[in-house]
């Protein structure tokens, strides 16, 4: 096949001129591109053309082969700065699709006198762009979808603060939707956080869980199980009115566990347990010893 | 054979699983028990399993059984020490181990074996002195 040998040397010899147009063409469109963009955009251009003469001259159109892992590098590292710097899917994908101008513009010239040559070239550099097109877009989704992961991860350890309400009291504020991978997560922080504080009380708060439904209610009894197995008492506080509606249409049975209406109580519950009381302290009392400091 | 050793400490008998229990030698530790109990008329047992990494539904199955067995001979039984990943394994199980009593170490189950055999083997009260460490 002598087009495939022919595309890499026209594309080199007229690489400046294909190269001027291409990123003239790029320029009209991304007019929201920022001073120092510009170089960026001229030396990445660059280096995709040399990559893809370099590709093309190994005479293989396969993407996944080794001669064209110099481009792929480059479109990944392409999408993946414009994916973080907010840039939409097609303007990142206008990177490659508006090479094909001014490559046809160039095949046009060379190919003038020869229809078949032209139709084998265009249809060859077609596909090519196409593919690395695509792999563009699949680079960018990458990234987009790496982002969104490590925001769940992030929001995983944001959401299950153990907190320590006194001496052998913790409490668990549970704010969102409880799914089995979070759940999972809570059920682990609070056993560990119990062994280490040596707590004998544990106060789930689900004032900021907007639903309870038999899975999550299931998941709340788990995990007073196993604190209950590790010697804890567990307590279940914030259950608002339409929870507790919704738990007992559902028909779940949560008889085993002591809930409360409020942290607040809750809290009294475990300190009444632990043999601890809160007091008032009588005011002339106070204020004698306030002197007294 | 390997045993797992029991020791005595006034009317209570203690029990420290430090190897990874294996059928057979969960069988021997029933046999042992039960007939510690009644030789040393203890009131109370002790199995602290915090070394404990691994149970499967037998092993959860066996602590239940040995519960029951003690509470025939009159004696109380305390399984201290629970790991959190062990607690989620029996959960995930279906074990909840109803009717046994768990601390969280050694020192809280004491003062729960205690507080039980005072009450002459009747439920200890959920607000008094279930070994709050103050």
């Amino acid at each position: 096949m002598a087009q495939k040998t022919a595309l890499p040397a026209i594309i080199g010899k007229r690489e400046e001129e294909i190269l001027k147009q291409w990123l003239e063409l790029q320029m009209a469109e991304n007019k929201s591109l920022p001073a120092g963009g510009r170089q960026q955009l001229e030396r990445d251009a660059r280096d995709f053309m040399h990559a893809l003469v370099a590709g093309l001259s190994r005479g293989s159109l396969d993407l996944s082969g080794a001669e064209w892992a110099p481009a792929q590098e480059i479109i990944e590292a392409l999408s993946a700065s414009r994916a973080r710097d907010g840039f939409s899917p097609s303007e990142t994908a206008a990177f490659v699709f508006s090479l094909k101008q001014p490559l046809f513009q160039a095949l046009f010239h060379e190919f003038s006198n020869d229809a078949d040559g032209l139709r084998d070239a265009v249809w060859q550099s077609t596909q090519l762009l196409d593919k690395l097109g695509l792999s563009t877009v699949e680079a960018y989704q990458k990234t987009r979808e790496g982002v969104i992961l490590r925001q769940q991860e992030e929001l995983l350890e944001l959401s299950t603060p153990v907190v320590r309400l006194w001496d052998n009291v913790l409490a668990l504020p549970l704010i969102g939707t409880l799914d089995s991978s979070r759940t999972q997560v809570v059920m682990q922080n609070l056993l560990d956080a119990i062994v280490e504080t040596r707590s004998d009380f544990a106060i789930i708060d689900i004032t900021g869980v907007p639903v309870v439904d038999t899975l999550v209610a299931q998941h709340l009894l788990k995990t007073v199980a196993a604190a209950r197995l590790m010697g804890a008492d567990c307590l279940i506080s914030g259950v608002r009115p339409q929870i507790a509606q919704t738990i007992i249409h559902l028909g779940v049975d949560l008889s085993n566990v002591t809930t409360k209406a409020t942290l607040a109580d809750a809290f009294a519950v475990a300190l009444r347990r632990s043999g601890a009381m809160v007091t008032k302290i009588d005011k002339r009392h106070a204020s004698s010893r306030a002197e007294a400091l | 054979m390997e045993r797992i050793p029991i020791l005595r400490m006034g009317s209570f008998l203690l029990v420290s699983i430090q190897v990874d229990m294996h059928d057979r030698l969960a069988l021997t530790l029933q046999d042992d028990l039960t007939s510690q109990i009644v030789k040393n008329r203890a009131r109370g047992v002790l199995i602290d399993i915090s070394m404990l990494e691994i149970v499967d539904s037998f092993i959860g199955r066996m602590l239940g059984s040995i519960a029951g067995m003690a509470r025939l001979l009159d004696a109380e039984t305390v399984v201290v020490g629970m790991r959190p990943s062990v607690a989620i394994t029996l959960v995930e199980l279906g074990l909840s181990l109803h009717g046994i009593r768990t601390a969280l170490d050694v020192e809280k189950g004491m003062s729960l074996l205690q507080a039980a055999v005072i009450d002459n083997g009747s439920e200890v009260g959920e607000d008094q002195h279930d070994g709050a460490g103050y």
